[in-house]
Parts: C-alpha cells; structure tokens; sequence
C-alpha cells in the first residue's frame, strides 16, 4: 500500500502530468456549486467542498448516451443495419470522488453486470476508471452514509483514497488499478509514520461523526405486499410535484428509456436517464397505466431503494446516503423518514 | 464485448392482414445472416423486441412456433410510432429483432396434463405458438387433451381464421370459437363472452392446467371460472404486458415488485401474482 504525501500545489500538477496515461476528472468550482469536469491546464481542480451538486455517476453512464447508428437511406446498401457506436473506453480516473458516491456503483453494478446480461457501455466505462476517492473529513447534517453500509472514509470500490491533512494530502492506494495510477502520478514524498497516524485519526473522528441513525435492519423481514399496502403511502407522496430531480441527482437510480433520433439519413439510438416519478414511463400502448397516480410513484421510488432492491439481491438498500435527494426535494421529501416508516411498520 | 442490445438483421418476408379492421397484421421475417436463425432459439410464451431502426422497438410476442422453420413471425396491433410505421412496410424491408427474451409457459409442468386454453381477442399470439407446437406429431403425445376457448368482439377480429378453421377439424383438440356478438346468419360457432363459454365447455380442472391470455376484463371474469372449476391458482398461468425498453432486466421499467415482468415473466402463475404487488 503506497502512501504519498503531497500539497495540494503539488497534487494539482501531479494530475495535469498524467494526461497521457488518464483522462482526469476532478471537482471545479462553478458558482455556488462543484462539478466533475475534465482536468486542463487553465481551471484549477479544488477540492475544498462538501459535495459536487451531481454524483459523478453521469461519468460512468452518460445521462444521454448514443448506442447504435444506422442509415436510413434507402439507397445506401446498409440502410436500416443497425452498428454499435464507436466508443472511447481509454483509461480516465475519476478523482476527488466521495465514498457515497464511490459506494453507488458497486450498489448499481449488479443491474448491470451480472451473469445473465452484462451491459456494455456501463461496464466497459467502469472498468476503464479509476476512482480516486477523498474521504469526507466533515460528514454534513443530510449525509447518512454510515446507515447504509458505507462511512466517511469508505473504500468500496475506490482505488486510491485521498486523506486531507489540513496542510498535505495523503494519497494511498488501495488496488493493483490503484496502485498504477500512482506509479504514473509524478511528485510527493513518502508519508512518514505521523501523517499516517494523522490520517488514521481524521477517520475515526469522521466515523464518530457519522451516526448510522436510519434504520434499515427490518426491512429484509418486512413482507413486499404489507409494505405495498401500508397506509402511508398517500402521505408521503403528498407533497411531491413528480419532478423527478431525487432520481436525476440519486447516485444509484439507473433506469433509463431508448429513443431514436433520425438526422437528416443518419439515425442513432439512444439512451437517456429516466425517472419512474413521470406518469409517461409505465404507460402502456394501449392507454393502460399501472402507475398513473402520484401516490403510486413516489412508493415505486422508496419501495425499489428499499425493499424490492433489499429481496432482490439479498444486500442492503440501494442507497448510498449521499443525501442529496433530502437536501434538493423542493418539497422535503425525507427518504431517511420513509426509512423510518417502512422499517418500523 | 458481446452487446444483448444489438438487434439481428432481418427481412419482412410475409405480411397477412389479419382482422377487417386491418389493425392487425402478422409478419414474417427472416434472418439476414442464418447463424442468428440459430441463435434465436425460442420456446413458446417468448417474446422478443421488434427493431425498426429511426422509429423504436417495441416488445411483441412470438406468434410462430419453434416447430415452424426458417422464419419467425408477430402479429403487431397498429397502436404508437413503430406499430404505425411497421404497417406500411413492405414485404422485403429491412428491420431488426433482438430476443428471444423472458420466460415462457412452464413446458416441463404440462406434460402429461389437460391443457386448457383461454385467449381473448389479438393477445392470442403466443397461445398460438403453444398450440402449433403442442399439435405436432411429435409432441402431441406429451400433452393428454387440449381444448381451447378463444373469442373476440366479432368474427371479423379473431385472429388465424385459416387455422383455427384447420383446428376446428382435427380430433385431437377440443375447439371453442365465440364471438360476443355477430349479425352473421351463417356463423357457426359460439356466441359468448369468454369467461361463460369456458364455464360452459370446461367441465374438469382434474390433471389440468390453464393458460390464459387476453384483455384485462377477460382475465378479471375468467379467473373466478377457473377457480370455480378447482384449478388452483399454481395451475392458472397468465402471460403479461408491460412498458418496456432493453428486455433484458436493466432499464428498470417493467418491473412489479421486485420481479420484471422482462425477464421474471411475462409468463407468471396466479399463484405468483398473488405475491406481488398488484401493480400491472
């Protein structure tokens, strides 16, 4: 396990140095907020923030990724033969990353690798990255990561951890994957004995910090039709709008619809994130919708995060505990409370 | 890196009308490369999704049996964008099929059992496949009697008027035909909803298993029948619809509780059904 301390000046040019091994995404400020964009030369990485507004899951699966290509030209001799789109599946690394968010993949990945079907784009993607994730030093009031099976130093998945010391980052590796990222990264020294005490104590004070408080233990007894026809369904999904931004923002909700687009003779199929909080995702050919109340929506949404995910694959819930649904639901919408409900009903 | 996505070729070889209304058409395809012939290997209760590339894909069951060679046929309601479209093609278009996908009627449990059928209206495709298939030679024996009741609104709309005609005929399945209603002098088969017909022509659920597909009404008023007659409800089978778009259990779209009616179904005993949500 290599340990390699840097400043964050040093950090930031040890990133733009490898360029030619990965391409970099790192946090930027924009705003008020922090995205994940591609490194350059002109707009520092900053690393100095909470979260970024979006997980970095749109980095491993595209919100609108092209599938296939085809003529539509009657003319030409291969009109309506449909080819896979030429895709780039070089290395990148994925750095700065949250446990939380690093934790959404593994809880995604089972959708789409598994021994049935393995999906392509996704898993290629994932298995081109490195993530190299930065250990939350001050888990925040909406976070509830710990409840869910991960923690504020987290290593789930992450192939380099960055611990910040304050003055220096600690960068460890963690996996073989990891560990060549770090023979390509120029710069630092060892870390001596100290700074990896320092490190160690920044994550246990973080893991005191972060109270695994949502309680999820029952959820795995609870019978799917009782938690189905529980009376507080109407409740919950009272206030929500179906505006679809939990699932947009959620770092483990993956579904997606597929759509063609013709321009000009040139067609492409696509895929584009999709939200089951929209009336227009179950409704049948036939005017038919098993879903077309408000109600019946907001309970798909919890019901799948935390129940039918739990029966499913015999885990935990397929939430991350990034809290992002909680602190952008413009009507307060509180997943940990609907926890709460289910699990104590 | 093998892409489950990735539609086979394929050439519109056959396009019948199938009803008076002309909303419903059955096509036949065949492979552009013989190797994928191979490679969709069905059994029958499949279904598979239609490709018609610039337009969408939509899933529609296998209306052709296994038995049958070298083409694999669907009969398509015209309904939405690709439904529309696919009935102003010609024969020898190009389009795509990627299956077959989902589960199908539980072959293994009906050997050696009365084979009850119960279709309603254009959701026969797949039973048809069931029953081209039980009736040949060499799977005939495998199955004690079939009998089949299958209705639609009015003559014009059952669908296989040729075959069934053909079935009629045969001594080794028991035929059912009604309509709800015909100003027809001349028709001479039933005339009744589903659910009463079957009451009327299926005396016994002994050693039997039913395999029901229709519109929803239909299955709502066929169920109490077949309960009444003693099926249990492991032996009542229904094949269901459902939005979909990959057909392969990842889109998140289909699914009714923790099953996906994709790749869990669409074929389901009542018996299952019973624990899921009733969200379909």
């Amino acid at each position: 396990m290599t340990n390699i301390i840097f400043t964050e000046d040093e950090w930031t040019k040890a990133l733009q140095g490898i360029s030619d091994s990965y391409k970099v995404f790192a946090p930027v400020k924009d705003g008020d907020f922090h995205t994940f964009k591609p490194m350059n030369a002109t707009k520092a990485p900053d690393f100095d923030f909470q979260n970024t507004r979006l997980s970095a899951k749109a980095l491993i699966y595209p919100q609108s990724e092209r599938m296939f290509e085809y003529s539509v030209d009657e003319r030409a001799s291969d009109a309506s033969i449909v080819r896979e789109t030429p895709k780039d599946y070089s290395p990148k690394a994925i750095v700065g990353i949250r446990p939380c968010d690093a934790h959404g993949f593994s809880i995604v990945r089972p959708n789409f690798d598994n021994q049935e079907y393995r999906d392509p784009w996704w898993v290629q993607s994932f298995e081109s990255t490195v993530l190299v994730g930065l250990g939350c030093n001050q888990p925040c009031s909406t976070c509830f990561c710990a409840s869910v099976g991960g923690g504020p130093f987290n290593k789930d998945v992450l192939d380099v951890l960055i611990y910040d010391l304050g003055a220096n980052f600690m960068v460890t590796g963690l996996t073989e994957k990891g560990e060549t990222f770090l023979t390509k990264v120029k710069g630092g020294k060892a870390a001596d004995d100290e700074s990896i005490k320092q490190a160690e104590a920044l994550a246990t004070e973080a893991a005191k910090m972060s109270k695994a408080d949502v309680p999820t233990d029952k959820l795995r007894d609870k019978v799917i039709n009782d938690l189905f026809a529980a009376p507080f369904w109407q409740d919950v999904g009272f206030a929500c709008l179906n505006c679809g931004t939990c699932t947009y923002l959620c770092p483990t909700c993956w579904c997606f619809d597929i759509q063609d687009e013709v321009l000009g003779k040139q067609g492409d199929r696509i895929r584009n994130w999709d939200s089951c909080m929209f009336p227009l995702f179950t409704l049948h050919g036939s005017g038919h919708n098993p879903r077309d109340q408000k109600f019946q929506r907001v309970r798909q949404r919890f019901m799948h995060k935390l129940k039918y995910y739990v029966d499913k694959y015999q885990d935990g819930v397929q939430c991350s505990g990034c809290g992002r649904c909680v602190r952008y639901c413009p009507v307060n919408i509180d997943i940990r409370q609907v926890a709460e409900l289910m699990n104590n009903y | 890196m093998e892409n489950p996505y990735l539609p086979y070729p394929v050439r519109i070889d056959k396009i019948t009308t199938e009803t008076s209304d002309r909303n419903l058409k059955t096509f036949r395809f065949v492979f552009l490369n013989p190797e994928d012939d191979k490679k969709f290997a069905y059994t029958p209760g499949q279904f598979a999704e239609l490709s018609v590339p610039g337009k969408g894909e939509i899933p529609i069951g296998i209306a052709s049996s296994p038995t049958e060679k070298g083409f694999v046929a669907f009969t398509v309601n015209k309904v939405g964008v690709v439904t529309n479209y696919m009935h102003n093609m010609k024969e020898g278009d190009i389009m795509g099929i990627r299956g077959p996908l989902g589960n199908w009627y539980p072959w293994e449990e009906m050997e050696g059992k009365n084979i009850v059928i119960v279709g309603g209206g254009f959701a026969f495709t797949t039973l048809r496949s069931s029953i081209v298939y039980m009736i040949q030679p060499e799977n005939r024996s495998r199955f004690k009697d079939i009998s089949v009741v299958y209705g639609a609104r009015n003559p014009g709309l059952l669908l296989y008027r040729d075959e069934l005609a053909e079935w009629e005929k045969r001594d080794d399945i028991n035929m059912h035909i009604t309509v709800d209603g015909t100003d027809d002098p001349d028709w001479k088969y039933n005339v009744g909803f589903v659910p009463a017909i079957t009451e009327q022509k299926i005396t016994s659920a002994d050693n039997s298993i039913a395999i029901v597909c229709g519109p929803p009404i239909m299955i709502k008023f066929t169920q109490p029948v077949l309960e009444k007659l003693g099926f249990p409800p492991e032996r009542i089978i229904l094949s269901l619809e459902m939005r979909m778009k990959c057909g392969i259990g990842i889109c998140g779209r289909c699914n009714i509780g923790d099953k996906y009616v994709c790749k869990d179904g669409p074929v389901f005993s009542l018996a299952k059904l019973k624990q899921m949500p009733g969200e379909y």
